[in-house]
């Protein structure tokens, strides 16, 4: 292990709270992913689940934004984050997004459950589920955004652990919300979520070598370890089931524990990270060790308001819009940013 | 982007008409421990007390920067670590005869990055650059959301449990639309904190390089003081005399920031394959739904 002045931290520890933080990482999740199987569901005509979706992801995205406020160290002033847009900053893109995701959720659960307004509560679902999908993965650049380096270096692949967690969740919770004859959506979305997760997060591990580490030791490396024989379980339970209903509404509770468990992993892998000073200054040792001086930046480039926002106007056209109204002009956007 | 640019965060904030970019330039070699900075910073700025404890690391029980301590002397006992000691001819007189040892007194500040993480990750727009280039919390519009604090790369903004805000050091913006010197840099008595426009620190530093090598200690270098370096070079530079994470520092600095464009489009990807995914689950296959 590198020096380091008395074995203290070089990087100060999240002040961020748990449970209100990864639980907020777990609920977004849920919430977000729920309301594009509601979208789907819905349009394909499966009311029960997409009834019992849409409530999940309004009872969810309330319990986030909750846990949101109460984090705040001035909880009076959370209507502060909505003085500025930043594109800089994934705190401020994401209240935003919750901003317009939350109504939209809300009104699309009341449609459909009180039969109201049916057209107008279409229109709020298929909403929902546009900004549900950044509501899902923007939380990766969140926490990836940082100094922390066991979040930071796993930028490219924890957007899909997250997004992969989401799913397992949703999928997680209409099995154990409706009969397992109206649930096969929820599976077949809950066993998609759960590979991509389990594959994603073994990528990251690889590429991290070294700094896998706080992901595998510890109280972290206790709940993702828990998160993953969980999620073999319900996947096991969720395929081969079948019709019965307890087995069923077990292998969501499975799975929507599971997806809990990574979030509070992937936390607690941030927090031990960034107490250790070795793994801040190893990798930034090697890679002076590696390149000459000057030029150990060669590809940089500064981060402009500009270029940021292009790139979110380019994922949001990539990503929000449901498959078939996609748009052509997107790529070329993306393409201008190396 | 041009150079000028590039090296002028307060043009780059939009302020057309600016002074020079003023900042600090700490030689630690010349450094002697006194802690006037951290005082008369604290008198000056009103910094609450933070924990009167005996921590055992050396003369240090401040630890470390955090909300209420905005300069932090470090304190590093090097004690017969002849291969730490000793370099070029082995008998460098700065340096110490071999197994001989040495005392590192280092007074640490918010380095007021060119590129600065807090201040871009803040999301109510309390961080902002003023127009000396240096970076500052307006403490009445922070909601103390903690961003700042797991983005800054040196560990230097902390949130304060008393008030729930974040602060950190403002290279005493008041004094200086003053025309005044900030309080540490006006106390110290050996000249180790030197305060000035940054044009001018970094060619004194330089010199005062040059001399110390020229004095035989080859173990003196600068620190941060390179807009090249992964944070656009900062307001706040050391001249140290070991390896930074010696001092607690880390050794080769990048701004979160500069990854959020690739983040971005790994998100969006991320979302286009999950409402994929929604999708593909809820298809009417043959034989299914």
């Amino acid at each position: 292990m590198s020096d380091s002045y008395y074995g203290r931290p070089v990087i100060k520890e999240t002040i961020w709270g748990s449970p209100e933080i990864p639980g907020y990482l777990f609920l977004g999740g849920l919430a977000s992913a729920s309301s594009l199987l509601a979208a789907f569901a819905h349009a394909a005509g499966d009311r029960h689940l997409a009834r019992a979706s849409k409530t999940a992801a309004t009872v969810a995205i309330g319990l986030s934004a909750a846990a949101l406020v109460k984090d705040l160290g001035r909880p009076a002033r959370f209507l502060n984050m909505l003085r500025v847009v930043k594109v800089t900053s994934p705190m401020s893109v994401g209240t935003w997004l919750i901003t317009g995701y939350a109504p939209l959720a809300a009104a699309a659960a009341a449609s459909a459950l009180t039969g109201k307004l049916p057209r107008a509560g279409a229109a709020a679902t298929a909403g929902a589920a546009a900004l549900g999908a950044g509501v899902g993965t923007y939380t990766a650049a969140l926490i990836c955004d940082t100094a922390v380096p066991a979040w930071h270096d796993g930028y490219r692949e924890m957007p899909f652990v997250f997004a992969g967690s989401a799913a397992t969740a949703a999928g997680g919770l209409g099995m154990l919300a409706v009969a397992p004859e109206h649930a096969r959506p929820a599976v077949r979305f809950a066993v998609l979520g759960a590979l991509t997760e389990l594959t994603a997060k073994s990528m990251l591990v690889q590429r991290l070598g070294d700094g896998a580490k706080p992901y595998q030791e510890g109280r972290a490396g206790r709940l993702m370890e828990a998160g993953e024989v969980l999620t073999a379980a319900g996947l096991a339970g969720a395929v081969l089931g079948g019709r019965d209903r307890s087995a069923a509404a077990a292998s969501g509770l499975a799975l929507l524990t599971a997806s809990a468990l990574t979030r509070f992993g992937v936390f607690e892998a941030g927090r031990a990270s960034a107490r250790d000073p070795g793994y801040t200054v190893a990798p930034q040792r090697q890679r002076l060790r590696e390149k000459p001086r000057e030029d150990h930046h060669p590809e940089r480039t500064r981060l402009t308001p500009r270029a940021a926002f292009l790139s979110i106007v380019a994922g949001v056209i990539t990503s929000a819009s449901p498959g078939r109204r996609r748009q052509r002009t997107a790529p070329s956007a993306s393409r201008r940013f190396p | 982007m041009t150079t000028t640019a590039a090296s002028d965060p307060a043009a780059r904030a939009g302020y057309e008409a600016h002074p020079p970019r003023m900042g600090f330039f700490t030689d630690t070699s010349v450094c002697i421990g006194c802690k006037a900075c951290e005082v008369a910073c604290k008198e000056w700025n009103s910094v609450p007390e933070d924990g009167l404890e005996l921590t055992g690391m050396s003369f240090d029980n401040t630890v470390g920067l955090s909300a209420s301590t905005w300069r932090h002397v470090a304190f590093i006992e090097q004690i017969g670590r002849p291969g730490d000691l000793v370099r070029g001819d082995g008998h460098a007189p700065g340096a110490g005869a071999p197994g001989q040892s040495r005392w590192l007194m280092s007074s640490d500040v918010c380095k007021h990055c060119t590129e600065a993480a807090c201040l871009d990750v803040c999301p109510t727009g309390a961080l902002f650059r003023t127009e000396f280039g240096t970076v500052v919390v307006q403490d009445d519009v922070c909601n103390g959301c903690g961003y700042c604090v797991s983005a800054c790369p040196f560990g230097v903004i902390a949130r304060r449990e008393t008030d729930g805000g974040a602060h950190k050091c403002t290279l005493c913006y008041d004094r200086l639309t003053d025309g005044q010197t900030p309080a540490c840099a006006k106390a110290c008595p050996t000249e180790s904190i030197q305060f000035g426009p940054l044009d001018e620190l970094r060619e004194r530093a330089s010199a005062r390089l040059t001399d110390l090598h020229d004095q035989g200690r080859p173990e003196a270098r600068l620190y941060l003081e390179n807009p090249a370096d992964g944070i656009g070079g900062a307001g706040a530079f050391f001249l140290l005399l070991d390896e930074p994470e010696v001092y607690g520092l880390p050794p080769d600095p990048v701004v979160t920031t500069r990854d959020l464009p690739r983040m971005w489009r790994h998100v969006t990807a991320a979302g286009a394959a999950l409402a994929a995914g929604a999708m593909i689950a809820c298809l009417r296959w043959k034989g299914t739904g």
